[in-house]
C-alpha cells in the first residue's frame, strides 16, 4: 500500500521501512545541503533553483495527499497553485500601488506580509477546491480526471480574459513580500523559510496519514464499499482531503509568485498540472517524500538536459514514457525497495 | 445586434462544433472500446495539420494535403497504438495519463524540432475560396460552409459505420464485453489498432481543416483536446451520439457566448466594463455548462456509467 512507510513507521516493520526513512532523511538533507552549499560558494542561482525545487515539492505534496493517499487523479491542481500565486500578486499589487483593494465594509489596502498572504492564499485555494471538489467528486475515474482538467482550464481562461490584473501579461510583484524578522530578498533566508514550510507540510501530511482521517482516506482509495460498510461516507472524507490539498498547493503558489516576483496565467496552465503529476510518478506514487524526489529530479533534468539541447522536453518525454511503462515505483521505489502491496 | 450577424455566428458555432465532434468521436470511441484516456489525441490533430501544410506546400494541392493529413494521422495513430498504447490498456488511469502526457511532450518537441516554432499558414483551395450568398442575403465563407458539410458527412458516415457494418458490430460488442468477442474469434488486437487509427484519422482531418482557417503550429492540439474532453463529459463517455450533441452544444455556447454576453452586459453597464465582464464570462461559459450538466446528470447526457 502506498502509505506503507508512514503508517507502519511507529511499529518499525523490518528493514525495508527503515530504508525508506533513510532515503527520506537523505532527500531532505540533500536539499538543505545543496542550498547551503551553493550559498557558501556564492552560487545564488543554484540557491534559487533549490528554492524552486522546495516550492514545487510543496505543491506536489498537496497533490500527493489526494492522489497518493486518496487515489484521486486530479489533473487540475495548477488551478490552486495559480490562485495562490494570484492571491500573493493581487494583495501585494494593491499594497505597493496604494490602491485600496476594497473600501467596504472596512478599508483594505492589500498587504505585503507573507504570513497574511499565506493564510489568504490557503483560504482561497481551500474555497476553490471545495467548490470544484464538490462538483467533481460526483464522478469517479476518467470523468474525474477530465473534469478537474476542465475546471483548471476554466480558471486559466478567466485569468487570461480578465484585464484588471494583467490578463495575459501577468502581474509583477516589484518587491518580494516580507516575513517578520527575516530579509526575504536574501536568497538563503528565503530558501530557509521555504524549506521550513516544506518540512512542516510533509510533517502535517505524515500526521494526517496516520490519523483516523488518513486511514479512512486510504480506505476510500482501496475499497469504497467497505468504508461505507463501517459507517464512513467516502465522499466526505475525499472532499476534506481535496480541500486540504487545494490549500497546500495554493500556499506553494503564493511562494512561487514571491520567488519569481511575478505571477502569470502560465501558473494556471494544464501543463503545470501535468508536471505536478509527473513529480509524483518520478518520485514514487504514494510515498511521503515523492514530491521532493520528483521535483528535484525534474528540475535537475531541466537544468542539465536544457543545457545540452533546446529540445530537452523530447528526451524528457522518452524518459517519462520509460518510467511509466517499465519502472513503476519511481526514484524512492528504486532506492528503498518495492512497496508491500495494494 | 443584427440578425445577419447572429446567423453568421450560429453557422460559425455549428462549424466549430462539428470540428470538435471529429476530435471527440475518436476520444470517446477509444475510451468506450479500450477503456483508455488518451491525452495525445491532440498531438494527432497537430500531426494532421502539419502533414497537410507540408504536402500542400510541396505539391501545391490542398486536396493532396488533406489526404496526406488523414493518412499521416492514421499511420501515426497505428504506430503509437502498437508501440505504446497497447501496453496501457491493463494499467490504471494515472499511468495512461502520464504515458500519453509523455507522448505529447515527444510529439510537440519533435515537431518543433522539424518545423520550428513559427506558425505555418495553409491556403484555402481556389475552388472553395471567397464567399457565397445564402438565402436571406447572408455572405458566408464558402470554405467554412464546406467544412460544415464535410463534418456532417463524416458524422453520418460514422453513424453508419458503427451502426450498420460488421466492424461497427465488433466495436459495439467490444464496448460491451471484450473477453466475449475475443472468445468468439475476433482479433481483438487488430480491432483496437483499427479503432485507434480511425480516431486518429478523424483528429488529423479536423486538424487540417481547422489549421486552414487558423494557423498550423506546435501546441495547437491541446486547447482542442481539452474542449473535446468537455464535450465527452457533457455527452457521456463512450457515446457517439453524446459526442455529437455535446460538440454542437459546446461549439454554439462558446461562439454565441463570445458574441452575445458582452452586448447583454452592455445593456446595464458601461461599455468597457461590459466588454471585459462579458469576455471573461464567455471564456467560462462552456465550463459552466459542463458543471450544470454534471449536477443534473453526473454520467453525461447520453452516458451509461458515471
Amino acid at each position: 500500500m502506498s502509505a506503507a512507510e508512514i503508517t507502519a513507521a511507529p511499529t518499525g516493520r523490518g528493514g525495508r521501512m527503515a530504508r525508506a526513512q533513510i532515503v527520506n532523511a537523505a532527500l531532505a538533507l540533500g536539499l538543505i545541503g545543496f542550498g547551503v552549499g551553493a550559498w557558501a560558494m556564492g552560487e545564488t542561482f543554484l540557491v534559487t533553483l533549490a528554492t524552486k525545487v522546495a516550492i514545487l515539492a510543496i505543491a506536489g505534496a498537496g497533490l500527493n495527499l489526494v492522489l497518493g493517499f486518496g487515489g484521486l487523479v486530479s489533473f487540475g491542481h495548477a488551478a490552486y497553485f495559480g490562485l495562490g500565486g494570484y492571491t500573493a500578486g493581487i494583495l501585494a499589487h494593491h499594497a505597493l500601488n496604494y490602491t485600496p483593494m476594497f473600501e467596504w465594509p472596512v478599508l483594505f489596502e492589500g498587504t505585503t506580509s507573507m504570513p497574511v498572504i499565506w493564510l489568504v492564499a490557503m483560504a482561497v485555494g481551500a474555497l476553490a477546491a471545495a467548490v470544484i471538489g464538490a462538483l467533481s467528486l460526483r464522478t469517479t475515474g476518467v470523468y474525474f480526471i477530465m473534469i478537474t482538467l476542465a475546471f483548471g482550464q476554466m480558471i486559466f481562461y478567466f485569468a487570461i480574459s480578465w484585464p484588471a490584473y494583467g490578463g495575459e501579461d501577468g502581474l509583477p510583484i516589484y518587491v518580494r513580500n516580507g516575513f517578520p524578522g527575516l530579509n526575504t530578498l536574501d536568497p538563503i533566508q528565503f530558501f530557509g523559510l521555504v524549506v521550513a514550510l516544506l518540512l512542516a507540510v510533509l510533517g502535517l501530511i505524515a500526521m494526517l496519514a496516520r490519523s483516523r482521517f488518513g486511514l479512512a482516506l486510504q480506505a476510500a482509495r482501496q475499497n469504497r464499499q467497505r468504508l461505507m460498510a463501517v459507517g464512513i461516507r467516502p465522499g466526505g472524507v475525499l472532499l476534506v482531503a481535496f480541500v486540504i490539498s487545494g490549500a497546500i498547493t495554493a500556499l506553494a503558489g503564493a511562494l512561487y509568485a514571491d520567488l519569481n516576483r511575478f505571477v502569470s496565467p502560465s501558473m494556471l496552465s494544464w501543463h503545470l498540472s501535468g508536471e505536478l503529476l509527473v513529480f509524483l510518478i518520478l518520485g514514487g506514487t504514494g510515498r511521503l517524500f515523492a514530491p521532493l524526489a520528483g521535483a528535484g529530479l525534474y528540475i535537475a533534468l531541466e537544468h542539465l538536459l536544457g543545457g545540452v539541447s533546446d529540445h530537452w522536453q523530447f528526451f524528457f518525454g522518452l524518459l517519462l514514457l520509460g518510467v511509466v511503462l517499465f519502472a513503476r515505483g519511481g526514484v524512492i521505489g528504486f532506492l528503498a525497495g518495492g512497496r508491500k502491496h495494494g | 445586434m443584427s440578425m445577419l450577424l447572429l446567423i453568421e455566428q450560429l453557422l460559425n458555432g455549428l462549424q466549430s462544433g462539428l470540428m470538435l465532434f471529429l476530435m471527440a468521436a475518436g476520444l470517446t470511441l477509444v475510451f468506450g472500446v479500450m477503456g483508455l484516456i488518451n491525452l495525445a489525441h491532440g498531438s494527432l490533430y497537430m500531426v494532421g495539420a502539419f502533414a497537410c501544410a507540408g504536402v500542400a506546400a510541396a505539391t501545391g494541392s490542398f486536396w493532396l494535403g488533406l489526404a496526406a493529413s488523414i493518412a499521416a494521422a492514421a499511420a501515426a495513430g497505428a504506430i503509437v497504438e502498437v508501440a505504446v498504447i497497447r501496453r496501457l490498456y491493463a494499467r490504471d488511469h494515472l499511468d495512461q495519463v502520464l504515458a500519453t502526457f509523455a507522448l505529447i511532450l515527444i510529439f510537440s518537441e519533435g515537431t518543433r524540432w522539424l518545423y520550428g516554432s513559427f506558425p505555418l499558414y495553409l491556403n484555402v483551395p481556389p475552388s472553395l475560396s471567397g464567399s457565397v450568398t445564402l438565402p436571406g442575403g447572408i455572405q458566408y465563407s464558402l470554405f467554412r460552409l464546406a467544412i460544415i458539410g464535410a463534418g456532417l458527412a463524416v458524422a453520418v458516415g460514422l453513424f453508419l459505420l458503427i451502426g450498420k457494418t460488421r466492424i461497427g458490430v465488433q466495436v459495439r460488442a467490444g464496448e460491451a464485453d471484450r473477453e466475449m468477442i475475443a472468445a468468439l474469434g475476433v482479433d481483438i488486437g487488430r480491432l483496437y489498432t483499427l479503432v485507434f487509427a480511425l480516431g486518429a484519422a478523424l483528429a488529423g482531418m479536423a486538424g487540417a481543416l481547422v489549421g486552414t482557417i487558423q494557423s498550423v503550429q506546435v501546441g495547437m492540439g491541446e486547447p482542442v483536446l481539452i474542449l473535446a474532453f468537455v464535450v465527452i463529459v457533457i455527452g457521456g463517455i463512450g457515446s457517439i451520439k453524446g459526442a455529437l450533441v455535446g460538440a454542437l452544444l459546446v461549439g454554439l455556447t462558446d461562439t454565441m457566448g463570445r458574441v452575445l454576453l458582452p452586448s447583454i452586459f452592455d445593456l446595464f453597464m458601461e461599455t468597457s466594463a461590459a466588454t471585459s465582464v462579458g469576455a471573461a464570462l464567455a471564456s467560462m461559459a462552456i465550463y459552466i455548462l459542463m458543471a450544470l450538466v454534471l449536477i443534473v446528470k453526473p454520467g453525461g447526457l447520453f452516458g451509461a456509467r458515471a
